[in-house]
């Protein structure tokens, strides 16, 4: 439903994607093109701009339902919280993958890196993705309804999904560098943080959606 | 709770007036020995010199942010478990997650204290310093979450789900920041200097530190919670004046 709302209104491909590339380009402006910096922590910028974008999608993902009372539709559709949850946080987590792909092409090209190892690195964006949606949708919901939405979910938000930058950003570098066996434990944290997000929130959404 | 006949404090107080009374009074003479033993009755240390007395607080501090958050979860847990779902445990979660956070940042200022005659330098990105920063701002979130007006259910509800969201995270950041640290970087100089063994009047101290900092906490998270009570009362109060205000205009 989120997707096809996307689908009419394109403000992820109009917006949020613009949004990051912008991002990118401002960290051009601020480490100096010139000396090999921007290489060296193409990884880092890469998520920490994925993580601000993202605050962007899950803002973006709870504002469609502010208006003409869309929530209650949704709390009287007759669909259980579990599934509700993973439709909004799919949405969200699809929606972030296209800014990735499109991201990591501007990185590869512009930043001059070059993705040797692609398989751990695949896997850490997967896991990572589905982290960062599950947690974005979870605090979606838990702030959904307040006025203070725009402000409180970076508040709740980036603290819990600090790991997640770490250890997408360590999953990556350890796949530029091509070793991909330090990769792996990075995956395999990233792979648990996206299970026990989503756990969490298939069982808290539910209850949430009733009370915003 | 309170069923001492005094009719002004019901369900206001967490422990029984006394009982709070003679804890803050024994948290304060704790403290006063403590000071006593922290300055002059505690040795210097050979390595250290006097910087080292700041650890009969900084230990001290660590350990009431994580009883701190403890409490927290569990109130959290219990609100959350319609058995034993009472407004008492969300207040104590929340009275117990401030007190957390205070603690949390007067550990990081006492450390960085410390660290600079020590280690030379104010902030290292060492795992346990970062841990900690993640975990102070995770709370103050939480905190954040806290202030926000709503229904007393629907915000008692959404505040514990953040509270078990940001307990069950800690040992995640505690994990991956530890990898991050060793992975790279082998063992920083100063890992394991608190795992150095101490003796005597200095462990006494340490461990005396501890109980005096607990007393202090019981003794705190009990006014917070008395105020926390006071001020849900008095919302109530003033929405019942304005209701009846509402009725008085329109019946006049």
């Amino acid at each position: 439903m989120d997707l096809k709302i996307e689908g009419r209104t394109r403000v992820t491909a109009q917006q949020i994607i613009p949004f990051g590339l912008i991002v990118l380009l401002l960290f051009a402006f601020a480490l100096d093109p010139d000396r090999g910096i921007l290489r060296r922590v193409a990884p880092g910028l890469f998520w920490v701009t994925v993580l601000l974008a993202s605050l962007l999608a899950v803002s973006r993902s709870f504002g469609i339902e502010a208006d003409n009372g869309a929530r209650d539709g949704l709390r009287l559709s007759g669909l259980d919280g579990p599934a509700l949850f993973l439709g909004k946080a799919a949405a969200v987590a699809v929606q972030l993958l296209a800014l990735e792909v499109v991201l990591a092409a501007t990185v590869v090209l512009v930043y001059g890196i070059e993705l040797n190892t692609l398989v751990p690195l695949i896997l850490a964006t997967l896991a990572a993705t589905v982290g960062v949606a599950a947690t974005g949708t979870l605090y979606g919901v838990l702030a959904a309804g307040v006025r203070v939405r725009e402000t409180l979910v970076p508040v709740l938000l980036l603290p819990v999904v600090a790991p997640v930058l770490l250890g997408a950003t360590r999953a990556w570098e350890a796949a530029i560098d091509g070793i991909p066996s330090d990769a792996w434990p990075w995956v395999a944290l990233l792979a648990v943080f996206a299970l026990l997000f989503t756990a969490i929130g298939m069982l808290a959404f539910g209850p949430l959606l009733e009370e915003a | 709770m309170s069923d001492d006949g005094t009719s002004v404090n019901d369900g206001t107080t967490l422990l029984k007036p006394q009982l709070s009374k003679l804890l803050g009074w024994l948290a304060l003479a704790s403290m006063i020995v403590l000071a006593l033993f922290g300055l002059w009755g505690a040795p210097k240390d050979a390595v250290q010199g006097d910087a080292q007395r700041l650890m009969y607080l900084h230990v001290p501090a660590a350990w009431i942010a994580y009883l701190a958050f403890g409490v927290t979860a569990l109130g959290s847990a219990l609100w959350l478990w319609p058995r034993t779902r009472a407004t008492v445990w969300d207040r104590v979660a929340g009275a117990s997650a401030e007190i957390g956070v205070i603690f949390t940042a007067l550990t990081l200022i006492l450390g960085s204290l410390w660290g600079r005659p020590v280690w030379g330098v104010w902030w290292a990105w060492d795992a346990r310093l970062v841990t900690t920063a993640v975990l102070f701002f995770l709370y103050l979130g939480y905190l954040a979450l806290r202030r926000i007006p709503a229904a007393p259910d629907a915000r008692a509800k959404r505040c514990a789900i953040a509270a078990l969201i940001a307990f069950v995270d800690v040992p995640i950041v505690h994990f991956s920041v530890n990898w991050w640290r060793t992975l790279h970087q082998q063992g920083t100089v100063f890992n394991e200097r608190l795992d150095a063994k101490i003796h005597g009047v200095m462990a006494f101290t340490l461990w005396f530190g501890v109980l005096a900092f607990t007393l202090v906490f019981f003794y705190l998270l009990d006014k917070r919670y008395h105020l926390l009570a006071l001020d849900e009362d008095r919302e109530e109060r003033e929405v019942q004046a304005a209701i009846a205000e509402r009725v008085g205009a329109v019946t006049s």
